[in-house]
């Protein structure tokens, strides 16, 4: 995994609630091989009319956004489909970390897998960026997951973060790796249990 | 102390605990025809499928419906079905493949094989897999690297949920069903409204639902956010499971039944949420919006986002309404539909076809409309009780299973701007293909606007 320590970057706006999977990428995009580019799919049917053309009022396609690294959302992101190729197509189109309140658990857990950091600091704070952001779309915000903070301004708001999460994004360890130095523990699980 | 059915499952599949997260064993694993990320994650790792006998593997997001070879299909979706065919093959993992009578939806053939069973933990890489819980099981959806973790270690590291109990008691009135049930809880409870929760629903109205009826809740339980849902497995459960392929038999079955006897909730468990519905307020319901969560009763107008209780519904309700053409104050039902499918997890079950064609037998289609059994073994069935000559007779579609147009990731589409009236589980903007506007229904109620043209209330029908 790649590790994250902090990131000071432009960030791109998105208040509405509820963006679902397959907004942040349809469903038919879903055979192409992440590792062939996902980015001209994100965000696809709200980045483009179906004629092709931009729709310049999308955040992605406002001139300041469009190498946001970092996206701040509305509560309630990434509900719907499990599909990981939401987080690659973020990745790929250089977004590294999403803020935002409650996001959906099986993409925040998807986002970890992966080394997007996803994080969730108060509703108000958000709210408080996602108003800066409105009126000053330049302003750089930094995600420090040392600190446990998101900055911007002379503002400073915690988050909270899972312990061994933080762990392994820092250091970049695999998940998978630790589990399998267990393996003796889940082979004496399942020796004590018999069969279910 | 009491427990929850949650509690005492998770602690019987508790492998480890570190900084507040749990090493959960999973007891089985479902695959399918998607992402191969899994499969990149065990070859990175350099390690083999820990259990391939715990892990099944069906076709069903790519499978064409009109029975179409995966051979002749565009070149993502054939590769879809081939890598699992592979990759299952490599492993040694059981794959239901295109002609294979045990093919399906995956949470379809779950329950329907007898491998879903009461007090296991259960992962998919699909959000729906809660459904499972339908049977008494705990079951997960999770992501295409989290599922490596499982293949490779038949483990997860799951921070411990919450638990609330939605309890719906009474009865529900006549022509009213468990999709209709699911729709009003998630409405209820709000698209996000059971974020970080696992479920259990309870209450005489749940426990008077057939199997397949719980199995619809469940997996509508996703909509609002669960992190997973359950029944307790009672008598119903142990008659819908007793002799199928993958259900213990004789000495066995009995040992296991009583093992699930001691599944339910303790009396005096304490849940984190409790919340009460009543059962007799329920009513056919239909979701007007883009969220599953913006659903009325068939008798309801579409609401007027001037009168929504704060700025946040105000600008999500419009932009609802603009999205699906819809006027403030229109009544629902009456409210013209271009199309109509029936299929999906939530609704492609035995049952829900004999719901739909009760009500279309001896009437004729007004608008397409499709039947899309969740599985081959649902197909035959519904042939053997000859549903197929009521649906074909009537000028529905009746086709091959699959995940079809809930997804529309075979090719199955609505149109741009057609309005379908749908028994699936998503009416998120474009979910059944660009410009789609979806309506979630039931079963019943996407007969009764099949046969009409129009949202309608499908108790009209039946009384007529």
């Amino acid at each position: 995994m790649r590790s994250f320590h902090r990131l000071s970057a432009t960030a791109a706006a998105l208040p509405e609630a509820d963006i679902d999977t397959d907004r942040i990428i349809p469903a038919r995009f879903i055979d192409r091989r992440p590792q062939d580019g996902l980015a001209d799919c994100l965000f696809h049917d709200l980045r483009f009319a179906a004629d092709g053309s931009e729709r310049p009022e999308f955040a992605l396609n406002r001139p300041g956004w469009r190498d946001a690294g970092i996206l701040v959302t509305g509560p309630n992101f990434g509900c719907g489909s499990s599909r990981e190729h939401a987080i690659f197509a973020l990745l790929d189109w250089g977004v590294r970390v999403v803020i935002g309140p409650s996001p959906a658990e099986i993409f925040a857990n998807n986002a970890f897998e992966n080394g997007l950091l996803m994080v969730a600091p108060e509703r108000a704070a958000v709210l408080e960026l996602l108003g800066r952001l409105e009126t000053a779309p330049a302003t750089t915000v930094t995600v420090d997951l040392e600190r446990q903070v998101v900055e911007w301004d002379n503002r400073s708001v915690p988050f909270a973060i899972d312990p061994r999460r933080r762990r392994c994004l820092l250091a970049g360890l695999d998940t998978l790796a630790l589990t399998l130095a267990m393996t003796e523990r889940i082979t004496a699980f399942e020796a004590a249990r018999g069969e279910a | 102390m009491p427990l929850t059915m949650f509690e005492k499952i998770w602690r019987s599949h508790r492998v480890a605990e570190e900084d507040g997260l749990a090493l959960l064993y999973i007891d089985r694993h479902f695959l399918q025809d998607g992402p191969r990320r899994k499969f990149e994650v065990l070859e990175e790792a350099g390690v083999g499928v820990r259990r391939p006998d715990l892990t099944f593997a069906t076709v069903d997001h790519y499978v064409a419906t009109d029975g179409t070879p995966p051979e002749a299909l565009p070149e993502g979706r054939r590769r879809g079905i081939a890598d699992i065919g592979r990759d299952a093959a490599r492993h040694g993992i059981a794959l239901y493949g295109q002609d294979d009578p045990r093919q399906g939806i995956v949470h379809v053939v779950g329950p329907e094989r007898g491998i879903s069973l009461p007090g296991t933990t259960i992962v998919c890489n699909d959000s729906h897999t809660p459904t499972h819980g339908g049977v008494g099981a705990l079951a997960f959806g999770i992501g295409s690297t989290e599922c490596g973790h499982v293949l490779a270690t038949q483990t997860l590291w799951m921070k411990k949920p919450r638990t609330m109990r939605v309890c719906v008691t009474g009865r529900l009135p006549e022509g009213v069903g468990a999709k209709d049930m699911a729709l009003a809880v998630v409405g209820r409870l709000g698209a996000a409204g059971a974020a970080g929760h696992v479920v259990e629903f309870a209450g005489s109205a749940v426990a008077a639902l057939s199997v397949e009826g719980r199995l619809t809740l469940c997996n509508l339980s996703t909509e609002c956010g669960a992190r997973s849902a359950m029944v307790a497995p009672d008598e119903t459960t142990f008659a819908y499971l007793a002799g199928r392929p993958h259900t213990p038999a004789g000495l066995a079955w009995e040992r296991a039944v009583g093992r699930w006897r001691m599944l339910p909730s303790d009396p005096g468990a304490a849940f984190d949420r409790e919340v009460a519905i009543d059962a007799a307020e329920i009513a056919p319901t239909v979701s007007w919006g883009i969220s599953p969560d913006q659903v009325l009763p068939i008798s309801g107008r579409v609401p007027d986002p001037d009168m929504a209780p704060d700025e946040g519904r105000r600008t999500a309700w419009r932009r609802a309404l603009d999205y699906m053409d819809l006027k403030p104050g229109t009544p629902l039902d009456g409210i013209p539909v271009d199309r109509v499918f029936i299929g999906s997890c939530t609704n492609g079950r035995i049952e829900d076809l004999r719901a739909a064609a009760r009500l279309v037998a001896g009437r004729r289609a007004a608008v397409p409309a499709w039947v899309v059994p969740g599985s081959a073994a649902v197909r035959s069935e519904a042939e053997a009780e000859g549903l197929d000559r009521v649906f074909r007779d009537a000028g529905f579609e009746w086709r091959q299973p699959g995940c079809s147009m809930c997804v529309a990731q075979n090719g199955d589409l609505v149109t741009p701007g057609e309005r379908c009236a749908s028994t699936t589980n998503r009416n998120f903007i474009g979910r059944q293909g660009p410009g789609s506007r979806t309506h979630l229904v039931s079963p019943a109620t996407a007969a009764a606007a099949a046969v009409t043209g129009r949202l309608t209330d499908h108790r009209r029908l039946a009384r007529g």
